[in-house]
Parts: structure tokens; sequence; C-alpha cells
């Protein structure tokens, strides 16, 4: 290990143990209740104790995460294909998809619950709204950033469109997605915690968001805090996997997946 | 904008051409009206490759080098190369066999399976050259390719650029704005003056064949690109009152 390597995970950590030791320190000295702001120690205890429970929640919140990225990738993708398949598509449909993404989903979620009766799919149909966007425009850009080379070449060869398509406009895209979809996990995660916060329990099943609320409620902060850290923490596997995900695809030939070990 | 005025000019099957000239004059676009990428605004532009007379060509016939490698970054050295069989719809043991050949013709037969990233500045253009080289062109246009290169690369290249033509004997066209690469590599120089592009001097080279590395420092040789330089400069003094 290299100890610039060392120093990248040291610091943060470093950073973290010192931050969690002065609020504790601080809670403890000036005796704050931990209805105000709870003392690490007494968040950990209720992850210990309320973790199986809310386990349980992030579960339901997870699924409606991976669904709406899974139909944002997929949806995405598709439409940035008809993007760069028809300029007149693009120009027409774009602002649109642009509206749609800059619309707070806080204020469309309502509606969204009343008109799709299904409440796993309504929440997931807001977390799609707030995935989406990233992936399409990446998308777009890649599938038109071809090599004019390149693309000179494959018309000098007599290649046609579909061939252009699948030997280089969509491994030129390659990274412009992958970076879209990391964006997208966050904002999936986002999107899903939103939904759920404006749905209340709406089914059967309640999802992390709403044990937050329900916690809130309750004054029982330090559960409050124990289900916030564990969506941070998915928010943080899920980009780290996506990451991954990322680099290991590109691995063999694009700078943003090459370390400086092979070089 | 008009980069070309009236361009008259016929190639000889087998014969390599520089097209010299200063940034600007039209080589570039001479060329991609040749390979059929742009049309012509008026005149026409024939091509009588493998055997066939007429507009029409298929795909193979010609090769093109750019000035920049041009390869996909995302595929193999030999994937590369394969390009135009792949898109062809033809990639059999035959033209596998090609692709290794084309490879070995250009130096690279053990780089068949790296990634461009990991190659040079020259092994990626030997790659580009081997890729248009792969389908034996009856035709090969070369836009710049060597002008990004370092001096000792640059002359190398130059040396397997000239073997493999007299290998295969294909017709090149080759756009360059160094008098010395184009009197080493042609057997004919057309240079051109700038806005609009047009030929104002067409000399042949009459230098002995082939071409080897003593030829740079010989007294024929610095005739020619003393003469050479002088309808370069007397090229863009006409048009160019700077």
């Amino acid at each position: 290990m290299t100890s610039r390597r060392f120093w990248r995970i040291l610091a943060p950590v470093a950073v973290g143990v010192l931050f969690l030791a002065v609020w504790e320190a601080a809670v403890r000295a000036n005796g704050i209740p931990p209805y105000i702001l709870p003392a690490p120690s007494a968040i950990a205890q209720s992850l210990w104790v309320d973790g199986p429970s809310l386990l349980g929640s992030l579960l339901v919140t997870l699924r409606i995460t991976l669904a709406a990225l899974a139909a944002a990738a997929l949806i995405g993708g598709a439409i940035s294909l008809l993007f760069a398949r028809s300029r007149i598509l693009e120009l027409s449909l774009f602002p649109y998809a642009v509206i749609l993404q800059v619309t707070p989903i806080v204020a469309i979620a309502p509606l969204i619950i009343i008109w799709v009766r299904e409440p796993f799919l309504a929440l997931l149909v807001c977390a799609w709204i707030v995935a989406f966007f990233p992936i399409v425009s990446n998308t777009t850009v890649g599938l038109n950033s071809a090599d004019r080379n390149l693309l000179d070449l494959f018309r000098l060869y007599g290649a046609s469109p579909g061939q252009t398509l699948l030997h280089l406009r969509l491994p030129t895209a390659l990274p412009y997605f992958l970076a879209g979809l990391r964006i997208s996990g966050g904002l999936a995660l986002i999107g899903a915690v939103v939904a759920e916060f404006v749905a209340g329990t709406g089914g059967a099943e309640t999802g992390l968001a709403f044990r937050i609320l329900e916690a809130g409620y309750r004054l029982a902060i330090p559960r409050l805090f124990a289900a916030l850290f564990l969506l941070s923490l998915t928010g943080i596997v899920i980009y780290l996997l996506l990451d991954l995900l990322s680099r290991r695809v590109l691995r063999h030939w694009h700078e943003s997946a090459r370390t400086t070990e092979d070089e | 904008m008009e980069a070309l005025g009236a361009i008259d000019l016929s190639v000889a099957r087998g014969e390599f051409l520089s097209l010299l000239g200063p940034s600007g004059c039209g080589k570039s676009t001479l060329l991609r009206i040749v390979a059929g990428l742009s049309p012509p605004t008026s005149g026409r532009c024939e091509l009588s490759l493998g055997g066939e007379p007429g507009r029409g060509h298929p795909a193979g016939h010609i090769g093109f080098v750019f000035q920049d490698p041009t390869l996909m970054p995302w595929s193999t050295v030999s994937r590369n190369v394969e390009l135009p069989f792949r898109l062809a719809g033809r990639v059999r043991s035959i033209e596998r066999d090609r692709v290794a050949a084309a490879l070995r013709a250009v130096g690279l037969a053990g780089f068949a399976h790296a990634y461009p990233h990991q190659l040079s500045g020259g092994m990626r253009m030997r790659v580009s050259i081997a890729r248009a080289l792969v389908t034996d062109p009856d035709l090969l246009l070369l836009d710049e390719p060597f002008a990004a290169l370092d001096e000792i690369t640059r002359l190398a290249l130059n040396d397997d650029l000239l073997r493999l033509w007299e290998a295969s004997r294909p017709t090149i066209l080759f756009v360059t704005h160094s008098v010395f690469e184009s009197v080493y590599l042609s057997t004919r120089i057309a240079v051109m003056t700038a806005r609009p592009g047009r030929i104002a001097v067409d000399l042949p080279v009459n230098l002995p064949q082939p071409r080897e590395h003593a030829i740079r420092t010989s007294a024929d040789y610095a005739q020619m690109c003393e003469t050479v330089s002088a309808a370069l400069a007397g090229a863009m003094a006409a048009r160019d009152p700077r």
C-alpha cells in the first residue's frame, strides 16, 4: 500500500473519529438531553436495539431505490437512443425532460400517489422521475460524441447505421452512461425517501423514510439518527458499487478507470 | 467558404503523389472528396479501382489514414485492424490471417492484444496504417499522418511506408506540409496554394528507387528539396501578399 493510498483512507477516518469524540464529549459535558441531540453512543445503542426492525424498513426503501434505478437505466437509455436517432425528437422532447427534472418531486409526489393506486408503483414512479435525467442527458451526449474521423472511416467502409451504433456510438457512450448511472444511484435513493415522506405509510410496508418521520413525532431522536445513519450508509454503498461497476467495465480503455498503478 | 479552387489532377495507378501546401490550402478537403466522404461542389472525381472503372467503388478499395491514429480505444489492436472486415460482415480465418499479416508488416506482431492506450504515438500510427492496408486497397489516402510525431519516429515511419508501398504498390495520395518528407517519399509532388486551394506546380521526383536513408544526404535530394521549396515559396507569394 502506497503512502498516498494510506492517507486517503486514514485521513477521513481520523476526521470522523475526532468528530464523533468531540460530539460525545460535548453532549456529556453539557448534559444535552437525547431528544435534542443524542450522543453517538446512544445512537449506536439504538442501532443495536432497533437494528433488525430498521433493516426491514431499509429493505423496503432499497427495493424501491433499486427498481427505480433499473427503470432509469433502461428507460433512460432507451430515450437517449431515440434522441440520438432523431434530432427532431430530441429537440421537441428534451425540454420536457428538463421540466420534469427541475420540478421539485415533493410538489408532484402527492399527485402521483393519487394517480397511481399501487403504493409500490407510485413510489417507484417518484424515484424514477428524480433518477432518470442524468442518464438521459449523459447518454445522449455520449451517443453524439463519437469521433468524427471514426465516423468517416465507418462511412468509408460502408457501415450501416446499425453497425455504426453498435460498434461506435454505443461504446463511445458507455462511459457517459456509467457516469450518469453513478449520479442516478444517489438520486434514486433520495427520490425514494422523498416519495415515502410524502406518501406516509401508504401501504402495509413502511420504508426507512417513514421510520424517520415516526421517530421524529415520538421524539425517539436516537432512533431517528440511527435510521439516518443507515440511509447514508446505503447511499455510500450504492455509489461505491456503481463506481466499482464502472471501473470494471472500463478498465481496459477509459481514462477514468485507470489507476496510477498501471501506468 | 470555398476551400478549393479548380483542381485538375490525374493520378496514374501505382503512383506516390504528395500534395504539398500550407495549412488551409484544402489538401484535406481534396482527400475527402477523393474518398467520397465529401461531395465536390462542382466537377467530378473519377476513380478506377480494382479494375472496374466508374464512380462507385466497393468498400475496402480505399484505405484512409488520418492525422490522428483514430483508433477505437475500447478495442484491442487486432480488433481495430479487423474493423474493415467486421463492417463488411465477414471475419473468417482468412481475414484473421490478413490482420496478423498486416500487423507483422508494420512491426506490431506482438501487440495484437494490447489496447491503444498501452502503445506509443508512433505505434498507434502503425496500427492505423495496418488497418488502412489490411484490405489490400488500390488507393491509399494519407492526411498528414506523421505531422504529430517526433522526428525519429517520423523518419522510421517514412521508411516503413515506402517499404509497404513497394510491396503492394497501391496508388498513394499523401498530404503533407513538409518539403523534405514529400521529396523523400513521392514519385510526384503537387504543390498547392491557399484560399482557394489549387495546384500551382506539378513536379516529378526523379530520385532512384527504392529510396533508402542514404538518399537524404545526397546532392540530388538536396537539389530536389530546393526546387520544391522554391516552388512552394513561389506558390505562396503568388497568392498571399505577406
